[in-house]
This record gives structure tokens, C-alpha cells and sequence, in this order.
């Protein structure tokens, strides 16, 4: 009914005690600040996993060569080597949606080129898994399926491995060593940056899986295959398809264990980022902390104030004010004061992550909907911690209050 | 009691208390303050309520002022029996028609007198622009002679002043009765006069008056004294000869110019 005027009021009582409303807005503000700060470290940790993951390439379904126990000795997975050549062309041939296959071997080595050399990992692959990767090259050309098919002798290296062995150099069309076999390098990788596991994905080299098998690593069977799915709904048919496949090309009777593992990029992701969800949670919850505490020394303060400010109750009953809008001036005072910190804490807190973000190189992602979520937070503790102290104010009597001292 | 409320009607009693009762109750002790009070004040009156302190004068001007509703009787005001009402229909009653001067001023701190004067308004069910507000406390304060001080604190306002403000703010709403606490308790005899002076002027405009005091030249001011004991009204009489404010100020200051020719 006569909002406006109390509005007026409450902000002339806040301007009487300037320095006291500057100290109560400030826990609001460091309160805030560090839910916005946090909740965007966290978001961002989050959002870097997620973009890691991605860079496994878009409905992947990654199929491992099981484990298998020889003398009591379990290998783990990849170590039976179950995954034959032959099976990744069934899937190929057989499975419904599928647009790439690539057939992975895998393997660490020394490789060398004039007097530099370097310890690197080594990738045999299909002429698919640039696609499957979604892993351009930066410079050169991919092997092609007709390098696959004669297991040339050619390669395309990570950026890491490239730096290491040629320094500045171009690196296209030279001899690398690998295992005494001389390599033509066709192209070089865009870098990729680390892994979720952190490790340096452009300190590599992909070879033909058949290069790999027949001259570096021998061996006759596959550590894992990767799937690329055309449609994102066919992903989960496509597992169920592959892993049916297999048990019956692998003859694997109804009740016995798989002896390989589908896993479907989704799981991974969903694996990889629980982890930061919770620290998502965590580092919020601590910084919600700091803001209950701000709400605290609001509600402390509007305890002072109503108590100092009995007789101005008491004049103001006297001259006809209603309890109503006592509290409503009251609780005017503690929202302006919880939501001015509120606003202010959302800008301290986008410039501490973007402090921390720039010489911390800590990934920070300040969504709309957590400003949104800590305003109206800050605005709910006003009117929470401000209820009471409002309460009690418009509960006095004025013959009491105008005789206080 | 029909026949006496329109006798009332008649000859416009603003204020009718028809045995009025305040008890009040101290954990298990029941303690009258005012015990059974009948008194008439029509308008234009200016009425001084005396008494010792515990005489009941305090609690009855309370019921006066609507901040306290009476244990048992009835409360006229205006014609309107208002001693049943509930607290937000007395502060309504409060803004309306009564303005309040305390003892200890009770002005807002650090806040101007311009908006010390214009709380009431902020309260009134009439909506003001900020600008009618603002000609309204400036005109009001202007009548109590405080033109050119409305943007000053209390603090820089003597106790005479803050008193102007007080009444200023009293007056903004254009009440039916003048209640004053004590209004001279404070301040020292010469800004006392000034504060009745101010009183006898309103009062000469028609404003009714009633203010309580235990000062016997205070009480002289006014039209009537009703004194009061042991919660019952002892003794209500006319001022025989009623002490004229302005007109001693007149005399002192000629008297002070006199004083000061002498020393020349």
C-alpha cells in the first residue's frame, strides 16, 4: 500500500549509517563472490573434462580386448587380445548406423630421425580414426585406406613429437625411425592438449594399424576398436548389436563371462565428469557457507539497529505508521542491503575467476542461470535474516518504544 | 447516555471519556492507573492535565492519544468511539487526527527537519508527490518560524528549534488536537515562553490543545486546568488569569533593549 515511500525511508536509514551498511553488504559480498568464484571453477573443471571427453570424437563406442588369467597372472583389459582384424570388419559389414571403424593396436617405442630421437607412443589405426577423432591435421595429409590395405611405410605425427624430433623444421616428407623401419611422414596433427588422464595426446605417432602390426609391434590381434555412430539414438542399439556379435563370433556360450568391453563414450563422460560435479558441489557448498554467514551478520545488525532505533519506532507508531509497514521498512533495509552485496559479490566474484582463469590458467565458466541463482539467493537471505529483526520491530509497542532510552 | 451524546453532538465535544478505566498487570498484581475518569474537551480548548507523577496523567493522555486503548469506559473522539479499535485503526485515528509533541522532541537523527516534519505524510492515506511533500513540510515549519533551516539535522538545531520541529511535524496533517508530553520539560524558561507563545497562536487558530504538565506557570498558558490523583480527576477549573506568551516576550525584549540603552 505505501510501498514507495517506506522504500524511501528504508534507503534514508541506510545512508544515516553508511560505514555499518557498507561492513553488513560486505559479508554479503565476499558470501556471493565466492559462490559465483567457485561454482565457476568448478563449472569450468567440469566444462574442460567435457570437452576432453568430446575430443574422443562424437558417438564413439570404444570396444576392449578383454582380460584374460594365464598362471594365475590376469592381464587386464586389452591384454587377451580377443579382438581380432576380422572382427572389427564384422562390425563394420554387420552393425546397423555404423560410419567409421578403426581397428587400434598400440604400442610405446624409441623413434629417431638424424641425431634426435625421442621416446613416443605409437598408434596403428585406421584411415577412419581422423574422422572417428574428429582429429584434423594441421598440416600434410592423412594415410589412406590404400595405405592401410599395403601397410605402408608412412605416418602422421602429434605436434609434441614433431617439436621434439625436428625442432622448427617441417617435418612433411622426411624419414622417421621407428624400430630401424624408415617412416615417411605425411602429415602433422593439430595439437590436442592433454587428456583427461593428463597425458600429452600430440606426443604421438599414427601409423597404419597394419604398418604397426606387421613392422613395429607384431602380433596378430587388436588392444581395442573404435566405433563412430552415425545418429546419436542408434548408439545404445549399435553396443547392444556389437556386443551380441562378438559373443557369437567369439563363441561365447549364454551365462559365460564377455571376454572383451564395450564402452560407450557417454559412460566415459559421465565417469570423468562425476568427479568434478562433486567438486562443483563441494567448493559451492563451502562458499554457501560464507554467504549463511553474511546472512548472519545481517540479521545481527537489523538486531542492533531495531534496538537502536526503538525511539524512531515508537515516533513513527506514534504518527501512525502500521506494524506492517515497520516490518516492511525493516525488511526493505536488509533485501537492499543483501541484494547491493548480492550485486556487487556477483562482480567481484566473475572478476576473481577471471583473475584466477588468467594467471592461475584455471579454467572458470560463469553461467547466466549461477549469477541468477546467487542473486536471488542473496535477495532470499535479506528477507530470511531480515524477518526476525522486522518482526520484532513491528511487534513493539509505541508507548514502550517512545520511552525507551 | 443517548441523551448525553447528543448533547455532545450538539455542542461539539471533540474528546468525551465516559468513565474511563486503566488497570494494569504486573505479573499477579492488578495496578489502577486510571480509575474511573469522565471528562469533556470541545474544540478550541486548550487544556494543561496536571498532576504528581503516578497521578494517571501519563496513561490518560495515552488513552488521549489512541496509543493505549482503556480497560474498561468509553473514548469519543470526534464523535467516534474508538476504544474498541485494533492497532492498525488507532494508528490511522493517530495520523489523521492527532498530532504529538514530546518532552525529549523525538525527532529522527541525522535526518533534516524538512523530513523530520514530513513522517506523518509518509503514513497519511493521501498520496503526495515528493514535491507536495516537500511545500508542505517547508510551509509547516515556516509557520513555527523555522524558514531557512528546513535541510538542518537536530543536531544543529537548539532545543527550542528541535521543539518547532517537533510541533511542525505535529501539525503537518492538519490534526483535530494538539497533545503535548511535557513540551517545555526540557528546555529553559525563556524558550519555554516561546514554545506557549507558539501554543496561544495555534490555540487563537482554532487548533485544540491538550498538554500535560506539572509546571503551575506552565499550566498557566492554558484556557483550563484539569488536575488529577490517584488515577481520578481531582480538580478541573478555568484559568482565572491566563498568562499571555506573546505578549512576554513583547515585554522582555523591550525590557532587554532598555537594559541595554542603560549600559550605553
Amino acid at each position: 500500500m505505501r510501498i514507495a515511500p517506506t522504500f524511501n525511508v528504508a534507503y534514508r536509514a541506510l545512508r544515516r549509517n553508511k560505514m555499518r551498511s557498507v561492513l553488513t553488504a560486505l559479508g554479503i559480498i565476499i558470501g556471493v563472490g565466492a559462490v559465483i568464484a567457485m561454482v565457476g571453477i568448478g563449472n569450468g573443471a567440469k566444462a574442460q573434462v567435457e570437452a576432453q571427453i568430446a575430443s574422443l570424437g562424437q558417438n564413439v563406442i570404444l570396444i576392449f580386448s578383454g582380460s584374460t588369467t594365464s598362471s594365475g597372472i590376469r592381464t587386464g583389459w586389452g591384454g587377451a587380445g580377443t579382438l581380432k582384424i576380422e572382427d572389427a570388419e564384422a562390425i563394420r559389414r554387420e552393425v546397423p548406423g555404423v560410419i567409421g571403424v578403426s581397428e587400434e593396436v598400440v604400442s610405446t617405442t624409441q623413434v629417431a630421425a638424424g641425431n634426435q630421437n625421442w621416446f613416443t607412443r605409437i598408434f596403428g589405426e585406421s584411415a577412419d580414426y581422423f574422422d572417428i577423432r574428429q582429429w584434423p591435421l594441421a598440416d600434410g595429409a592423412p594415410f589412406t585406406p590404400q595405405d592401410v590395405r599395403s601397410a605402408n611405410k608412412v605416418c602422421v605425427i602429434g605436434r609434441t613429437t614433431a617439436t621434439q624430433i625436428y625442432g622448427n623444421e617441417n617435418p612433411i616428407g622426411q624419414i622417421l625411425r621407428i624400430k630401424n623401419v624408415p617412416f615417411t611422414i605425411t602429415g602433422v596433427l593439430t595439437p590436442k592438449g592433454l587428456s583427461p588422464q593428463g597425458v600429452d595426446q600430440d606426443d604421438i605417432v599414427v601409423m597404419p594399424y597394419t604398418s604397426a602390426m606387421k613392422r613395429v609391434i607384431g602380433g596378430t590381434t587388436l588392444r581395442n576398436i573404435n566405433v563412430q555412430i552415425g545418429d546419436a539414438r542408434q548408439v545404445e542399439a549399435a553396443q547392444q548389436q556389437i556386443m551380441s556379435l562378438l559373443r557369437q563370433r567369439h563363441n561365447i556360450r549364454a551365462g559365460r563371462d564377455d571376454d572383451f568391453t564395450v564402452r560407450t563414450q557417454q559412460e566415459i563422460a559421465e565417469a570423468a565428469t562425476a568427479t568434478s560435479r562433486v567438486m562443483t558441489v563441494l567448493l559451492g557448498a563451502i562458499a554457501g557457507v560464507s554467504l549463511l554467514v553474511g546472512g548472519i551478520g545481517i540479521m545481527n545488525i537489523m538486531l542492533v539497529s531495531v534496538t537502536e532505533r526503538t525511539r524512531e519506532i515508537g515516533v513513527r507508531m506514534a504518527v501512525g505508521a502500521h506494524g506492517n509497514d515497520i516490518l516492511t521498512q525493516f525488511l526493505i533495509e536488509a533485501v537492499t542491503l543483501s541484494s547491493i552485496g548480492g550485486v556487487i559479490g556477483i562482480i567481484c566474484g566473475i572478476a576473481a575467476s577471471r583473475v584466477l582463469s588468467i594467471y592461475a590458467h584455471w579454467p572458470t565458466l560463469i553461467s547466466i542461470s549461477s549469477i541468477a541463482i546467487a542473486f536471488l539467493f542473496s535477495a532470499a537471505v535479506g528477507i530470511f535474516f531480515g524477518f526476525y529483526p522486522a518482526r520484532k520491530a513491528a511487534a513493539l509497542d509505541p508507548i514502550e518504544a517512545l520511552r525507551y532510552e | 447516555m443517548r441523551h448525553e451524546k447528543n448533547i455532545s453532538m450538539k455542542n461539539g465535544a471533540l474528546v468525551r471519556l465516559i468513565d474511563v478505566h486503566k488497570v494494569y498487570h504486573t505479573g499477579e498484581m492488578e495496578v489502577p492507573a486510571v480509575r474511573g475518569v469522565s471528562l469533556e474537551i470541545k474544540r478550541g480548548e486548550f487544556v494543561a492535565l496536571m498532576g504528581a507523577s503516578g497521578s494517571g496523567k501519563s496513561t490518560l493522555m495515552n488513552i488521549l492519544g489512541c496509543l493505549d486503548r482503556p480497560t474498561s469506559g468509553h473514548y469519543l473522539l470526534d464523535e467516534a468511539d474508538v476504544s474498541g479499535l485494533d492497532r492498525d485503526q488507532l494508528a490511522d485515528i493517530r495520523n489523521r487526527k492527532i498530532g504529538f509533541v514530546f518532552q525529549n522532541f523525538n525527532l529522527l537523527p541525522r535526518t533534516s527537519a524538512r523530513e523530520n516534519a514530513e513522517l506523518p505524510l509518509i503514513y497519511s492515506a493521501q498520496r503526495l508527490s515528493n514535491t507536495q511533500l516537500r511545500e508542505r513540510a517547508d510551509r509547516v515549519l515556516n509557520s513555527v518560524g523555522l524558514g531557512g533551516r528546513e535541510d538542518h539535522h537536530p543536531s544543529q538545531l537548539s532545543g527550542g528549534q528541535q521543539q518547532r520541529v517537533a510541533i511542525a511535524r505535529a501539525l503537518i496533517n492538519e490534526p483535530e488536537m494538539l497533545l503535548a508530553d511535557e513540551p517545555t520539560g526540557n528546555l529553559d524558561s525563556r524558550t519555554s515562553v516561546e514554545i506557549m507563545a507558539i501554543f496561544q497562536q495555534l490555540n487563537e487558530r482554532g487548533i485544540t490543545i491538550v498538554m500535560v504538565t506539572h509546571e503551575q506557570d506552565i499550566a498557566a498558558y492554558a484556557r483550563r486546568n484539569v488536575i488529577m490523583r490517584d488515577g481520578m480527576i481531582l480538580d478541573d477549573r478555568a484559568v482565572s488569569q491566563r498568562a499571555d506568551a506573546t505578549a512576554q516576550l513583547k515585554a522582555s525584549l523591550a525590557a532587554g533593549a532598555l537594559a541595554k540603552e542603560a549600559t550605553l
